[in-house]
């Protein structure tokens, strides 16, 4: 009950700061559609690229939101409320976790059709480039939710969020990718996805509790 | 009901104090004075669990509130130096995820009147960022009216940034929790007049580097 409560606020408070939301999508769309414009209008070249420069955005446009995950309710006091109550604090973490993937990961997911169709990508290889995104992304906010966290209340937290996360990423961003390219190149993409969905599951089950105990640290 | 033994805090290269020791028994509300930096914030979130003492530990109903974690919690209603109230949500909605938060669902009817009895009514479907200082303090405070079922409630300054009659709601309130057998850790610099137990415990800043001597005594009827 407590964690519908976290997810419907946190929801309604993006809705109502619609701008910061906006802000990340736009920077994934524009840092992708940047890139043909440097590399150059071949088909081929960009078709081979393509699943890279998404994920890599993908990434990149994440990072950009962690900064509002935790500093707003820290400033304005609702995280010592949310440290106070009767359920534990590792769902509601995982409850403001979900909220942050339904407003990033799940709209990037989406635009990635489109950019799928801009790039010119077979249909399987898109079929496979959504799924990636779709199983990747979620832990892409958990994962990310831990450096926010442990930056919290610190100078200079946005620069250090990217120093921690990014390292983290890497599996993720290799398994993403590398589904993709191994449709293209005709082979099973099956072993990249289970790695990726491993790798989401096993942040849903260890992140929240390293981000509680983060937040434990930082509220002290 | 809630005790604490042998409590040092030290903030930074400060001791705050150390060898801090009270019992509060249902219907009593502690008064925490002293001067600023005398650490009755920090008092106040080590009472609630927010803060770890460098020494000491605080019970709740003879247990160490740090193993009780969420069980104690359930029965604690903390209103800090910071209101937790989110600018971009209505005074209402506000109202009703506090609640919700906490565990006490609220019906719309619920948050209506808790906001009535702070003196918001009209200001419902206000966003948080158009009310004033006072007004968002209220906000804070319209969570107590929702939080009856906590035992202790600890109040960080409630009185401040609020008008007269806000201050004698809210000392109404306090008083009647107190009659419900609650127990109220309140810090305040204001004469505030509250109908029911009351002790106090005066804290005195440390001189730098030395210990600071704690001394309670206790008064019944009004607060000082």
């Amino acid at each position: 009950m407590t964690v519908t409560t976290v997810i419907r606020r946190d929801l309604l408070l993006a809705l109502r700061q619609r701008a910061d939301v906006a802000n990340t999508l736009l920077f994934f769309l524009v840092v992708v559609t940047m890139v043909p414009l440097g590399v150059g209008p071949e088909t081929e070249t960009l078709r081979r690229i393509a699943p890279g420069i998404i994920w890599v955005s993908a990434l990149l446009a994440a990072l950009l939101s962690f900064g509002r995950l935790f500093a707003n309710d820290h400033a304005d006091g609702s995280l010592e409320q949310m440290l106070l109550t009767r359920e534990p604090l590792a769902l509601l973490v995982l409850a403001k976790c979900a909220a942050h993937w339904l407003v990033t990961g799940l709209p990037i997911t989406v635009m990635s059709v489109l950019l799928a169709i801009m790039f010119d990508l077979h249909a399987d290889s898109a079929a496979i480039l959504v799924a990636s995104l779709a199983i990747g992304t979620p832990a892409l906010s958990l994962i990310g939710a831990v450096g926010a966290a442990l930056t919290l209340g610190l100078r200079g937290g946005g620069v250090l969020i990217t120093l921690l996360v990014l390292p983290l990423y890497v599996p993720v961003l290799i398994f993403g990718a590398g589904a993709v390219e191994a449709t293209a190149g005709g082979v099973s993409p099956q072993g990249h996805l289970l790695l990726l969905g491993a790798i989401a599951l096993g942040a849903t089950v260890l992140a929240p509790w390293a981000v509680a105990a983060a937040l434990r640290i930082s509220m002290e | 009901m809630l005790e604490a033994i042998d409590l040092e805090c030290q903030r930074g290269e400060r001791l705050l104090f150390s060898g801090l020791g009270f019992s509060v028994s249902p219907g009593t509300c502690l008064h925490v004075a002293g001067p600023n930096g005398a650490g009755k914030t920090s008092l106040q979130r080590i009472v609630c669990g927010l803060l770890q003492p460098t020494a000491g530990e605080v019970r709740f109903r003879g247990e160490n509130i740090r193993s009780l974690r969420e069980e104690y919690w359930q029965s604690l209603a903390y209103v800090g130096h910071q209101n937790g109230v989110k600018d971009d949500l209505t005074a209402a909605e506000n109202v009703y995820f506090a609640a919700g938060l906490a565990g006490r669902a609220a019906t719309h009817g619920e948050v209506l009147a808790a906001l009535e009895q702070v003196g918001l009514s009209g200001f419902e479907v206000q966003l948080a960022r158009h009310l004033s200082q006072g007004q968002k303090r209220r906000v804070a405070l319209a969570r107590l009216f929702l939080a009856a079922a906590a035992t202790v409630w600890v109040l960080d300054e409630p009185f401040t940034a609020l008008d007269v009659r806000g201050v004698a709601a809210l000392s109404a309130l306090i008083a009647q929790h107190l009659q419900r057998d609650g127990v109220v850790v309140l810090t305040t610099h204001q004469e505030v007049a509250i109908d029911g137990r009351v002790e106090r415990l005066a804290l005195d800043p440390a001189p730098a580097g030395g210990a600071a001597p704690a001394a309670a005594d206790s008064e019944a009827g009004a607060a000082a």
